[in-house]
């Protein structure tokens, strides 16, 4: 590459983005290509993974550094748009680019509060914490509440907090990636997981947050083109008109038809036929709170220049993600109307058993999953089917009712089921392996970070040196990574649902004392440390209780349930726990010293620079 | 910190600012809650095929919450800049 990287990198973004995009643009085509002149499919696929984890290894080498600052907050020099377009692969999951289009196809409007809350908490972060954390100047999250609330104690519960709902997110992250790694190029999934650590090594251990930056940034690139594609492809295809979220308007209308004719109950478009208007509501506020909470996403915003930058990045962050999350809504509609075509356009509504389309025994058939099931059977074979469906008194074909498809699959078989050609179907994996792996990215270097700034140098040795200090977080990078990796490879189903719970736990414990040490001066260090520990302890003890009780055991009858509120939105009883704690703990403590009020002052006004000085 | 902004200045421009902040986290609540209760009502009217109130679930909402990001992170800087406490 005769591209000159001496000059300043970040002057040259826009020059090396546009050449990125040329490239991968070259790369789809290329794929293209090969797949007309009949090149094997597999080994399509594996050229897609090849290809993408070889451009962020190397965007990872070449952003290795020796600084302090560049390791933890990349130099502070990530432009508005690009920290934007970082946070939106660092905030959209494996589980969103995989899951979300299915999760609406399924629950119909009601899937909608996933969409909902997965976006609005970002106002939350644009208008109370983001200027305010970066003005402050921190590294860690655990780091600004250390220093606000006089110390180790508030610090140390940060801590804990923060990898309560970081570490089983990584975990998921791992093993999403591991699951489309070992899909898409036909291995084993106890190795496709080390495929995904590796992936993840590359781009974290050498550069820290500034490598993770700018591979966030490539990651993101390939995760929308790869998600947008199918939807405009049977945009086109159905509507003649290649913009799917405005034209999906006439999928909806075609679907209130089909279930008619078909005689579905639950229809698309009618709310609260899952979630109770009250579950939806919490559970919308939840993800919001729990959004503005997450360590990974706020520290994304400590790598702005400016406090004027960390705002507008806020709004560009939310942007990129709009792009997805306006388009899922748009993917499930005609995903549903192509498949209920099929039904409404067989003899007697029924689909024939000899018309059974390969993709649904394919993905039926997936071992160690039950992906696709066609009358209470797994889909693996038509004879299976056939007998299953014979039993329930249905002769010769199967209703649409008896059908089911399990939300992971929707965005993933998407393209085999519209008929679209292999390189789209390497194209989507390689987008939802881009989203696991951007995620567990930021995930890996939130948890690593908070334990080599936060415990390493600030409360076990605070006189080590800059190469030891450098040192100690790689190491532990790799540690968690592995110890992440390795929990991921044994399948831990429990584990996978807890992901949901991260939002609940983040917003119960770190909501309340970050706007609160911004927002209310009269915030005292006890008022903020018993708080954090009251919300995250109310929400723990009933995420817990009511999953598995007392004794531990899921479904053995002693778990409680507050107002038959759902595990998922647990943090309705510990976001205002903490609020409440905080502030009558502080009201009947002395107020803060003068010193730490003129703190908050200065923390207020956008003027003169960083606040913590940090020393290299 | 070189120098050190007057009290009344400080109080004014932080009176300004959480007068902000309230007016941006109803629009928030507006369109985070409020206007999904009325969802069985606003389904009533179909736009180009889109039932009102999943549409505003689907993208309405959103739209809001990313113009009103940008919108609030302008008047923050107008009001920053009114009180002389924006970076150079």
């Amino acid at each position: 590459m005769s591209l000159s990287m001496k000059g300043d990198f970040t002057d040259n973004l826009g020059k090396i983005y546009g050449i990125y995009v040329g490239g991968f643009a070259a790369f789809v085509l290329l794929m293209a290509l090969a797949s007309m002149v009949g090149v094997p499919d597999r080994w399509i696929l594996w050229a897609y993974m090849a290809a993408t984890i070889g451009i962020y290894a190397f965007i990872g080498i070449m952003s290795r550094t020796a600084q302090v600052s560049e390791y933890y907050v990349a130099g502070r020099s990530v432009p508005a748009v690009y920290n934007g377009m970082a946070t939106g692969a660092d905030w959209m999951s494996g589980a969103s680019f995989v899951g979300m289009a299915g999760t609406l196809f399924v629950l119909g409007y009601d899937g909608l509060a996933f969409v909902l809350g997965w976006t609005g908490g970002y106002v939350l972060v644009a208008v109370l914490l983001a200027p305010y954390l970066r003005k402050f100047g921190a590294y860690t999250v655990p780091d600004f509440l250390g220093t606000r609330y006089g110390g180790n104690a508030a610090r140390l519960v940060g801590i804990i907090v923060l990898f309560a709902c970081s570490f089983t997110y990584i975990t998921a992250q791992v093993y999403a990636s591991g699951i489309i790694a070992s899909q898409f190029l036909g291995i084993d999934f106890g190795i496709a997981v080390f495929a995904g650590l590796a992936g993840i090594l590359v781009c974290s251990m050498l550069g820290g947050m500034k490598a993770v930056t700018w591979t966030q940034v490539a990651q993101y690139i390939v995760l929308i083109v790869a998600y947008l594609l199918p939807a405009v492809w049977m945009s086109t295809v159905q509507t003649g008109v290649p913009l799917p979220q405005l034209m999906y308007g006439g999928a909806l209308t075609q679907i209130a038809e089909y279930e008619r004719i078909l005689n579905v109950a639950r229809t698309h478009v009618a709310p609260f036929q899952t979630y109770s208007p009250r579950d939806f509501f919490f559970l919308i506020f939840c993800l919001m709170v729990g959004t503005a909470s997450l360590p990974h996403i706020l520290m994304r915003f400590f790598t702005t220049p400016t406090v004027r930058e960390a705002r507008k990045s806020v709004g560009w962050s939310l942007f990129f993600i709009f792009l997805l999350y306006f388009t899922a809504p748009a993917y499930a509609a005609f995903s549903k109307f192509n498949l209920m075509g099929l039904f409404v356009n067989a003899e007697g509504y029924r689909l024939a058993f000899t018309a059974i389309p390969a993709w649904m025994l394919e993905w039926g058939s997936i071992a160690g999953h039950q992906l696709v099931t066609i009358c209470g059977v797994k889909a693996e074979s038509v004879m299976a089917i056939q007998a299953a469906c014979e039993a329930r008194g249905h002769v010769g074909g199967f209703p649409y009712s008896e059908l089911r498809l399990n939300n992971d699959m929707i965005v993933l078989s998407t393209p085999s089921i519209a008929g679209m050609p292999i390189w789209v179907v390497g194209l989507v994996g390689a987008g939802g392996f881009a989203a696991a792996l951007s995620t567990a990215d930021g995930l890996l270097l939130a948890i690593a970070n908070a334990l080599s700034h936060d415990v390493y140098y600030k409360m076990i040795d605070p006189k080590a040196d800059t190469k030891r200090r450098l040192l100690v977080a790689k190491i532990l990078l790799v540690i968690v990574a592995i110890a992440a990796a390795l929990l991921a490879r044994t399948q831990p189903s429990d584990i996978l649902s807890m992901v949901a719970w991260a939002f609940s736990i983040a917003a119960a414990g770190l909501f309340a004392p970050l706007v609160m040490g911004v927002w209310w001066k009269r915030t005292t260090n006890m008022g903020a440390i018993l708080g954090m520990a009251a919300g995250f302890g109310v929400t723990m003890f009933y995420l817990v209780g009511n999953v598995y009780g007392m004794d531990l055991v899921p479904r053995s009858g002693d778990e409680i349930s507050w107002f038959g509120v759902a595990a998922i939105s647990s943090g309705i009883f510990g976001v205002p726990v903490a609020f409440i704690v905080t502030i009558v703990v502080s009201l009947v403590t002395p107020p803060p010293s003068p010193e730490m009020q003129d703190f908050v002052d200065r923390l207020r006004l956008p003027k003169g620079g960083n606040m913590m000085v940090q020393t290299h | 910190m070189s120098e050190k902004l007057p009290p009344e200045v400080a109080e004014a421009h932080w009176a300004k600012t959480r007068n902000l902040m309230w007016i941006s986290l109803g629009i928030w609540a507006v369109f985070s809650f409020f206007i999904h209760m009325l969802v069985t009502v606003l389904n009533g009217v179909v736009i180009a095929g889109f039932p009102l109130g999943f549409y505003m679930a689907a993208q309405g909402s959103l739209i809001v919450f990313v113009v009103q990001i940008f919108w609030f992170a302008h008047r923050q800087n107008q009001i920053d800049e009114e009180f002389g406490v924006a970076e150079d």
